[in-house]
């Protein structure tokens, strides 16, 4: 069934962002009001494309084709199916909540930022609705640049730094998947009589590579992968790019861009090179399980609390890749689910972080102190996030984390528990950060006293971009089977095509 | 084979554009506004010649017993070479005041090299690629110094003129060998008995020789040691225009040397020297654009490391790779003259404000140069959706197809590390706070290339279709 809708849904931010330009750069509410209303169409044309979406249906569906590039038979093709949907819906959703929660903190150069921001989301859907591997890597890339200019111009300190290692890193990756792209093409045209860069097609020709060079295949796929989720040791561009990067930014790259690194293993790693996957696998769970344990003792000894909501994705990511890794139903339904949570809660925190940020221009711990007595409502909302982030049963984040734990105990890929065991002590360490950090900026005296003038609560605006975080938190932790349903005919067709190929090279 | 009538009437763009050079001395003589009419006149013939060269891409012939061809892959070398003159025109109008050597004569020289170009793309005889590269180098020699009161001008032609006639040696006794040998100066002569003359050692010391001459020509390393100081020392609309439409003349030589080679004998020979052309101008000029200053000598030493990437697909040697090369070529000389353009826009009297530190907070001064300015440094790093990404793209798709995936690798690392430069000059223009105050000058003609180059660099990086389809109907 060809539908143009996801097409529309990748036209309107992309629209946005030329329209903009159009605009006085004095024009400024009328331009932040642009960049929300744009990005909320966006949203609400995703919620028709979920409105659409069959999930009891395993293919790539609302799909669109057009014949792009004819001479390599690179066509545009996007689609979806439950993950990259649920995906989309994210980036949809976080995107206006972003243009929100900038309102003031933003307030040079916002016709540039708009342009930005705008181009972000549309290179992140396209990411994520291609069904052509050239289109995603296009897609992909091209994300780089407005990234590259949010973290550059409204950054921190040493933004300059930050922006060029974060570009210059994920350039390294993708280049050499770029080179994987091109020979997968090319073998194509050996078993095939013609080069397709076409995903679907490739997931028939490429199980097929001998083993050997589909290992070669898998790493580069992986590097680039690993480096965008991002995998200990790749992770050290990371910190230096959410710290300096306005909250805007953060929120973006914490609650997508990461995901786009674990969608890629999900929807490239696993079904074009199975026996590759499985044999990597435990190497690769390792290095989640190293990630977990380091990203968490290492948030514990943060004194920046940007700097330690940062290192914690490093943690939770790792609980990601070990659940995509361990290749069972529930691992990777969880890792799925976390992706989202992920999202939401270090979005929420990030959020947060940024707010009092905005009031004191201050982010390290020691400065505050007793800000409960000044701030309440703040306070409550910082440990709904934080919770969240914690894993507590009842939101969101326990479902992930918990699925992804029994999906790794009883993998047959892994076939060791020590992973499960090293991994869930995780779940303490970030109990430990969390609160530590929680107990010291907000309970006991007003330690500070020039808080007292800097600090207000929430406003209106603030409120509401919090609360429909706060509402998914809560709905993902009591009633999870909304989501769950929607991803889980595409995980386990992901996953029987791994069974399926790598039972085929065994013969 | 056409009637002899009809043979003159597929020349017509070299004739044309031989009359316009003509004309254009009369013009220079006889009135004394020349300096004011010819940029006209030569935008005007510059854009026929392009236009009806596209026109009449199917109207492909080897005419005049076979040493030159017409139409086709010809056509598509002549639309670049008057794209890329038409746009060094237009970036020249307001440029050479300020840079005074506001003469009608730089109209006239920049007319000759484009026919000597021409000459060049559309030879398939020895002989005849001599002449073209030699009327086209001599023009570049006296454009290179051209204002010659100014020390860096003259160290430009100098250089330029000692290595390349030095250069243009190597090709004349390379001829001169070959001949020796095979008795024959049309290429198709040489080729149909290639491994039968292969077994001579002086016939393959002649064709390396033919191939020093060019490499030297396309500035790939290791002989590129005169492209930084010329490229820095030549007026900046000159270096614009040798950089793109003269290396795409060198690389349309061989194109058609190693793509007769490829028709009419099987194995791919040199194939090892090009490797080797290709890792070495890759890895060293984007190593040594790192620590550049200068933006002309920071594109020279890029426009190093992209001869190295189109070495590429002559190593490759299969047909994406050199269709892959004109695409590359004709991307080329659209970011590296919008890029050059703008340098030339910036640019103050006397050589100042070439450094990046003049271009810190220029988004402040001009969003419009500094928003083109990072679409082409993105362009040249080879980020998609940029026309750069699928220069290199084709390029690597042909070596991966030839079993070269080792130089994709070399390749694709050396994109990495070249990103890091093109980058520092975005990061100048937005990140950075204006550290000089100076007034831009308008340039009508400067913006109108820039507007135009910027249009096609994305044009051909949605689109690329469009003009590859063109490409691979004539690349045998």
């Amino acid at each position: 069934m060809e539908t143009t809708i996801l097409s529309i849904l990748l036209l309107t931010p992309i629209l946005g962002s030329i329209l903009v330009l159009f605009f006085k750069d004095e024009q400024k509410n009328i331009i932040r009001w642009f960049g929300f209303v744009v990005s909320f169409i966006a949203f609400l044309i995703s919620i028709i494309a979920y409105l659409k979406f069959d999930s009891s249906n395993s293919n790539f569906q609302l799909t669109h084709q057009i014949i792009w590039i004819k001479s390599l038979n690179i066509s545009y093709f996007v689609g979806v199916d439950g993950i990259s949907l649920l995906l989309v819906l994210l980036t949809t959703f976080l995107t206006p909540l972003t243009f929100l929660s900038t309102w003031k903190a933003i307030d040079k150069k916002l016709r540039m930022f708009t342009f930005s921001m705008l181009l972000l989301e549309a290179g992140m859907i396209g990411v994520f609705i291609s069904l052509d591997v050239f289109l995603f890597y296009i897609f992909w890339e091209m994300m780089l640049i407005p990234m590259y200019f949010i973290i550059g111009i409204w950054g921190g300190e040493r933004r300059i730094y930050a922006a060029i290692k974060f570009f210059i890193f994920t350039m390294f990756g993708s280049l050499l998947m770029l080179v994987a792209i091109i020979w997968l093409a090319v073998y194509s045209s050996g078993s095939n009589g013609q080069f397709t860069t076409n995903l679907i097609e490739l997931y028939k020709i490429s199980p097929t590579i001998p083993l050997k060079i589909q290992s070669w295949m898998f790493a580069a796929f992986f590097l680039s992968f690993a480096i965008k989720v991002p995998l200990f040791p790749l992770h050290t561009w990371l910190p230096d790019a959410h710290v300096e990067a306005p909250t805007a930014g953060s929120v973006i790259l914490a609650g997508v861009l990461l995901k786009m690194g674990t969608y890629g293993l999900v929807r490239f790693c696993l079904p074009l090179f199975p026996q590759a996957s499985i044999n990597f696998a435990p190497i690769i769970s390792v290095f989640a399980v190293i990630g977990i344990i380091y990203g968490a003792l290492v948030s514990m000894v943060q004194t920046d609390m940007k700097k330690l909501v940062a290192y914690s994705s490093v943690s939770h990511l790792g609980f990601v890749v070990l659940g995509i890794f361990a290749m069972t139903v529930e691992s990777v339904q969880g890792a799925v689910i976390q992706m989202v949570n992920h999202g939401l809660s270090t979005g929420a925190l990030f959020l947060l972080v940024g707010i009092i940020y905005e009031r004191t221009h201050r982010r390290d711990i020691a400065y505050y102190g007793g800000i409960a007595k000044l701030i309440p409502l703040y306070s409550v909302a910082l440990m709904i996030a934080m919770l969240s982030s914690v894993g507590l049963p009842g939101l969101n984040g326990f479902i992930g984390e918990f699925l992804i734990l029994i999906g790794s105990f009883k993998s047959n890929v892994l076939d060791n528990f020590w992973f499960t065991a090293f991994a869930a002590t995780g779940v303490i360490f970030a109990a430990v950060y969390l609160l530590w950090m929680y107990q010291r900026v907000v309970f006991g005296n007003v330690t500070n006293q020039s808080l007292e003038n800097e600090l207000t609560d929430l406003n209106t605006r603030e409120f509401l971009v919090l609360i429909p975080i706060f509402i998914f938190i809560v709905w993902i932790g009591i009633y999870p089977s909304t989501f769950l349903n929607l991803t889980d005919s595409s995980v386990k067709n992901i996953l029987q095509q791994v069974s399926q190929s790598t039972v085929n090279i065994l013969k | 084979m056409p009637a002899n009538n009809y043979e003159y009437f597929l020349l017509l763009p070299h004739i044309v554009l031989s009359v316009g050079i003509v004309l254009s001395i009369l013009i220079e003589i006889f009135t004394k506004k020349g300096k004011e009419i010819l940029p006209w006149v030569s935008s005007i013939i510059f854009l026929f010649v392009g236009v009806y060269s596209l026109l009449t891409l199917d109207k492909n012939f080897l005419i005049f017993g076979g040493t030159v061809e017409v139409g086709g892959k010809a056509a598509i070398f002549n639309f670049i070479f008057n794209i890329a003159a038409l746009l060094t025109v237009l970036t020249s109008i307001d440029y050479i005041k300020k840079y005074e050597i506001f003469y009608s004569e730089y109209y006239i020289l920049i007319q000759s090299s484009v026919l000597g170009m021409m000459v060049m793309s559309m030879a398939h005889d020895i002989i005849v690629i001599f002449m073209g590269l030699e009327l086209m180098s001599i023009c570049f020699y006296v454009l290179a110094g051209l204002n010659r009161k100014r020390l860096s001008n003259n160290e430009a032609a100098l250089k330029y003129f000692l290595l390349g006639s030095f250069a243009t040696g190597f090709i004349v006794y390379g001829i001169a060998l070959i001949y020796g040998i095979t008795g024959a100066t049309s290429i198709q002569n040489i080729f149909e008995n290639f491994i039968q003359y292969s077994n001579n050692i002086l016939f393959i010391v002649g064709m390396l020789l033919l191939l020093i001459g060019f490499s030297f020509k396309i500035a790939a390393v290791p002989f590129h040691m005169w492209v930084p100081d010329v490229y820095q020392g030549a007026a900046t609309s000159v270096t614009g225009l040798m950089s793109t439409a003269g290396k795409a003349a060198a690389f349309s030589v061989l194109i058609i040397v190693l793509g007769s080679n490829l028709t009419y004998s099987s194995p791919i020979a040199f194939r090892n020297y090009f490797s080797i052309i290709a890792l070495l101008s890759t890895l060293i000029g984007s190593i040594i654009a790192i620590s550049q200053n200068n933006l002309k000598r920071m594109l020279a030493y890029s426009s190093i490391a992209h001869a190295g990437y189109m070495a590429i697909g002559l190593a490759a040697g299969n047909k994406y790779s050199f269709a892959g090369i004109v695409f590359y070529l004709a991307a080329y000389v659209f970011m590296n003259i919008g890029a050059f353009t703008i340098i030339s826009i910036i640019e103050g009297k006397d050589e100042t404000r070439l450094t990046l530190d003049s271009y810190a907070g220029l988004y402040k001064k001009n969003p419009f140069l500094a928003a083109m300015m990072s679409l082409f440094m993105f362009a040249l790093a080879g980020i998609p959706p940029m026309a750069g990404f699928f220069g290199k793209y084709y390029v690597f798709f042909g070596a991966i197809q030839a079993d070269l995936t080792w130089l994709a690798i070399i390749g694709v690392l050396s994109s990495v590390i070249s990103v890091y430069f093109y980058l520092r000059v975005i990061v100048y223009i937005y990140f950075m706070n204006e550290t000089e105050k100076f007034d831009i000058e308008k340039s009508l003609g400067g913006n109108l290339a820039i507007s135009l180059t910027g249009l096609l660099v994305l044009f051909f990086g949605i689109f690329p279709d469009t003009f590859m389809n063109l490409i691979t109907n004539f690349i045998k």
